[in-house]
């Protein structure tokens, strides 16, 4: 009790004490050297403790994190690029595809048209042949007809002769008699 | 009634080497940062938790603030403006804590941690740069009649850099702390004043509330604009040539 009073007193003297010197607790140039070892203990522990320990383990976090999603997007990248080149080697290869398709038809249309054509002709002058070898036939049989009509004349005109004269004319006769007739 | 400074008073706890409450929560703030961060990333999770993802916007707020003051070659000043932000951040945010100590709001601790940053930009500066450094306080493309004018502001400037750092975050944690102490006593004071005043006694509370929730973001904000002055020092090391 005595105790507690004195403290209290104690407390009191103080404060009144301080009133008189008006010192403010701020202000107070005793506590300052103190303070600033603390402080400076204090600062070069945080500051060590933060420097070697904490912010290299946080730094390490973020950027462990950032090369990750660096890495990914690259990876992404390359997958979108490996992509396009396969859609770019699929839309080469039916263009390829698609230009040997037309040469192949191309190629087949001009060999049929070509086979066809070889028929044809040869055909064409197998019956032109046979024409011509008709054609020939007949004017043969042309030929030959005629060269018999001046004998049929020579014998009809002997032959009405004899009729009508009762005597056989001489074929030299005959034969002058058809020429002038011809002529 | 616990006069509203009477939370800023350091009390020793091991008086020997000089261990005081605001040592204690210095070293409180190391630990919960350290500790925090190394639970936080546990599991190196690739798709992160939700302590992970807080440790990693961490990491990634304090870099890009650096690298958007300082370009890429700030990062080697990484744990350094990262072991800043998270030490004023987090000895902010325990002060917040009714009954904790708030260290930042002692000028000695915010005056040592500024002088660190503008010693750390000295030092850099001629190390890296040697005399050329000294081209921060000529800058250039000023007529030649106005260049000692200039020089002498520059270099006023870069003096009072230090000063403004470190009263800037312990006059904003000092008054917000003040101004919630004072509230809260008048909660108590009208409280216990009478019937017809005691009916007031919300009124103060209210603005309590409100001041709290104005501290946490005055917290936040003050290690934010201290970490990214600290990147603009640290740039005039870097690129001394404007």
């Amino acid at each position: 009790m005595a105790q507690a009073q004195t403290t209290q007193a104690g407390t009191e003297a103080q404060g009144g004490a301080h009133a008189a010197d008006a010192t403010f607790p701020p202000f107070a140039t005793e506590t300052f050297a103190g303070q600033i070892i603390w402080l400076a203990i204090t600062f070069a522990l945080l500051y060590t403790l933060l420097s070697r320990l904490v912010l290299p383990r946080l730094s390490g976090i973020i950027e462990n994190r950032r090369m990750l999603i660096a890495k990914d997007l690259d990876e992404a990248a390359a997958m979108k690029t490996r992509a396009e080149e396969a859609g770019t080697a699929y839309e080469k290869a039916l263009a390829e595809a698609k230009g040997r398709a037309q040469a192949l038809a191309q190629e087949t249309r001009a060999k049929l048209a070509a086979e066809s054509d070889a028929k044809r002709k040869a055909l064409e002058a197998d019956l032109n042949k046979r024409l011509a070898e008709s054609e020939a036939a007949i004017a043969a049989k042309k030929t030959e007809a005629m060269s018999h009509v001046r004998g049929i004349a020579a014998e009809t005109a002997t032959a009405i002769v004899e009729r009508l004269t009762g005597k056989v004319p001489a074929p030299q006769v005959v034969d002058a008699a058809l020429d002038q007739a011809k002529a | 009634m616990a006069s509203p400074i009477e939370q800023f008073q350091v009390k020793p706890i091991i008086p020997v080497i000089n261990f005081t409450n605001s040592s204690l929560f210095m070293i409180g703030a190391a630990a919960v940062i350290v500790g925090g961060l190394l639970y936080a990333t546990r599991r190196k999770a690739l798709v992160p938790g939700r302590a992970q993802s807080v440790a990693e916007i961490l990491h990634d707020f304090v870099a890009n603030t650096l690298t958007d003051t300082t370009g890429r070659e700030g990062m080697k000043f990484f744990p350094f403006v990262f072991s800043l932000f998270m030490f004023v951040l987090t000895a902010n945010l325990l002060g917040m804590i009714p009954g904790f100590f708030t260290v930042t709001s002692q000028i000695v601790v915010t005056f040592a941690l500024a002088l660190l940053v503008i010693g750390t930009v000295i030092i850099y500066g001629f190390v890296a740069h040697g005399l050329h450094f000294l081209h921060l306080f000529t800058p250039s493309g000023v007529p030649g009649w106005l260049l000692p004018f200039i020089t002498v502001i520059e270099i006023i400037s870069f003096l009072s850099r230090p000063i403004s750092l470190s009263l800037r975050l312990f006059a904003n944690m000092l008054a917000g702390h003040i101004a919630l102490k004072v509230f809260g006593g008048f909660v108590v004071s009208l409280g216990t004043a009478g019937i017809g005043v005691a009916l007031l006694t919300p009124l103060p509370l209210l603005m309590a509330v409100g001041l709290t929730a104005l501290e946490f973001l005055v917290a936040a904000l003050q290690a934010y604009v201290f970490t990214v002055l600290t990147c603009i020092y640290l740039n005039d090391a870097l690129h001394p040539g404007h």
